[in-house]
């Protein structure tokens, strides 16, 4: 006995065994999620590269069209024209790059091989799939946020610039721009639907990931098909085509439609509907069951 | 404790049966040979070791259920699968940057000091670099962790003969100490046999022989027997007998070293010979060489 405990501290592996090192899990999840952006280096660029071409193409139009007419209403209405429009396209562009992500995260990983790689590193499967999940539902909602906020402010110094080269003045401009309002609703927006109400997207596409061998693209999409196509040659119902639909045209308990359009936008913002609403919540534990069958298909799947 | 202990390990796919009833004993320190054909079933008891897939059976690594223990067992145990895992996309100081992030017993200063000596430059993309030096990469990684075991499935294959063995010999030279347990699989038998310390051999998923390697050069023995001293030797029982210019060589089992001299040259065979052997009865005549 006495000898065996002897050689058990004499040997530096076994007295590192009594104190083994442990990463906290914050840091797992943190170098993870910087690997994705390694990886995907096309879930930043495209956002900025939309970014810089809404700019570019905003000077022509400014020096283009606002400069050519000499009608000063005129040349207001082309200034303001294309802000939600930038918003818009942003937003789109990080809405496909997400879709695209989810599809390849837990294809792409097995089909070059380093699955095998990152498994023989002390990183749960759980800590993989929620770090892959963080970039879709966190990280790219608030990079929109913050591209589309630096992108219309910029924007708006242009506009300045040109009118005030012109002798009209900028306050009419922020007062009708108002841009921390509008960029409050964006965030709202962005972490209403985008991130909150699509969750169930990001959750099935990466579970498809996941599961496919091959054209995850297809299998993202043909059982959905399928199953509409089902039920409306079975029962000549639409529930589940309506269901896909509703999902895809976003949280609309999140804000009220502008009825009477009252002055301040911010009061169409209805979070407590929003979070009270049980599509919501069924969407949120649908997410949760993506991910945990994504979690389960990586732990025991190898390259393909 | 064993660094790694299987009873009665199996796993099968579907009607194909990879690990028929596995038991193995591998203790720490030790450097043990998995030699078997393609097929055999190394690579699935070396993933169920790994916790990569499910086996029905008993399944200990450094105490743990690799199964469910996975992430864990990882901070404990290393291994190179195959070459070219590691991520073409990446750089070579992100995976360094990555590692240190995530591997709590990772010195980076050493796996920069193991790079050092190679050509492969920190700004490089993985897949910029050939075949031979992204094992190097991962061989560096790797050895600059500080793990109990490091497991190795088919390491140098598709590589030429000048990194095979620059890869064997840093592994020796830079990494093994006597505390550490290193497992390779491989069907390329002669590279490794010199770096080893037991040897088991796998076919149709049983491990068909398991010695260490003191064993296998105390017990078998290779004679060079001229044609006309063939019939003598024959009556002492060979395990095996093959052609070869000038004669027979035939190889014995745990005949006395004094009774092979006056037949002619003595000498130990290699891992191959006694693995083509073995192998060779398993198939003829399922018997003998089990043990």
């Amino acid at each position: 006995m006495n000898t065996q405990s002897d050689a058990v501290l004499d040997s530096p592996n076994a007295a590192q065994g009594f104190a083994p090192a442990v990463i906290p899990e914050s840091r797992l999840m943190y170098w993870s999620v910087v690997r994705e952006l390694w990886e995907n280096r096309s879930i930043y660029i495209a956002p900025l590269a939309v970014a810089a071409l809404i700019l570019v193409g905003f000077l022509i139009a400014t020096i283009g069209r606002a400069l050519s007419t000499t009608n000063p209403a005129q040349r207001r209405a082309v200034l303001e024209e294309p802000y939600s429009f930038a918003a818009l396209l942003i937003m789109a562009t990080t809405f496909i790059v997400s879709v695209f992500y989810c599809l390849d995260a837990l294809h792409g990983e097995r089909r070059d091989r380093s699955i095998l790689f990152w498994k023989s590193l002390p990183v749960s499967d759980l800590t993989t799939v929620l770090a892959k999940a963080a970039i879709p539902l966190v990280l790219l909602p608030l990079l929109t946020c913050a591209i589309t906020v630096v992108t219309q402010w910029i924007m708006a110094l242009v506009s300045s610039a040109v009118l005030l080269g012109s002798g009209l003045g900028v306050a009419p401009l922020w007062t009708r721009l108002s841009l921390s309002q509008t960029w409050l609703m964006l965030l709202y927006h962005l972490v209403t639907v985008h991130a909150l109400w699509y969750a169930p997207i990001y959750g099935w596409l990466l579970l498809v990931s996941a599961w496919a061998r091959r054209a995850a693209f297809l299998w993202a999409g043909l059982p959905l098909l399928a199953i509409a196509l089902v039920e409306k040659i079975a029962f000549n119902t639409t529930h589940f085509a309506a269901m896909l639909g509703n999902r895809m045209s976003g949280g609309a308990e999140a804000v009220t439609m502008p009825g009477s359009s009252p002055m301040d936008p911010m009061t169409h913002l209805t979070p407590g509907h929003f979070l009270t609403s049980p599509g919501l919540w069924i969407g949120l534990a649908m997410t949760a069951g993506f991910l945990a069958g994504a979690v389960r298909l990586r732990r025991s799947q190898g390259s393909i | 404790m064993a660094c790694i202990e299987a009873r009665g390990l199996r796993k099968a796919y579907g009607t194909t049966i990879a690990l028929d009833g596995i038991n193995m004993r591998v203790e720490e320190g030790r450097i043990l040979g998995l030699i078997g054909p393609n097929g055999a079933g190394k690579t699935t008891a070396l993933d169920a070791i790994l916790g990569l897939l499910s086996y029905q059976g008993e399944l200990r690594v450094l105490g743990r259920d690799p199964w469910n223990e996975r992430y864990q067992l990882m901070r404990d145990v290393c291994f190179i699968s195959d070459v070219a895992v590691l991520p073409r996309w990446a750089l070579v100081s992100q995976l360094l940057d990555y590692v240190a992030g995530v591997h709590p017993r990772f010195d980076r200063a050493k796996a920069e000091g193991f790079l050092a000596k190679t050509t492969i430059r920190r700004a490089s993309r993985v897949r910029e670099l050939s075949k031979g030096m992204v094992t190097q990469l991962h061989l560096a990684l790797v050895m600059a962790i500080d793990a109990k075991l490091l497991v190795l499935d088919e390491p140098t294959l598709g590589l030429d003969i000048l990194y095979r063995k620059q890869f064997y010999d840093s592994l020796l030279n830079d990494y093994f100490d006597h505390h550490r347990t290193i497992v390779v699989a491989t069907h390329q038998v002669e590279e490794i046999e010199h770096v080893l310390t037991d040897v088991m051999f796998i076919d149709r998923g049983r491990i068909i022989f398991d010695r260490s390697m003191e064993e296998v050069e105390s017990r078998y023995l290779e004679v060079m027997v001229r044609p006309e001293q063939v019939a003598e030797a024959r009556a002492l029982k060979p395990m095996h007998e093959r052609q070869a210019i000038g004669g027979s060589i035939l190889l014995f089992n745990g005949v006395d070293r004094q009774q092979l001299a006056p037949l002619g040259d003595v000498r130990t065979p290699g891992i191959a010979d006694i693995f083509v052997a073995v192998i060779g009865n398993q198939h003829g005549q399922e018997q003998g060489a089990a043990q």
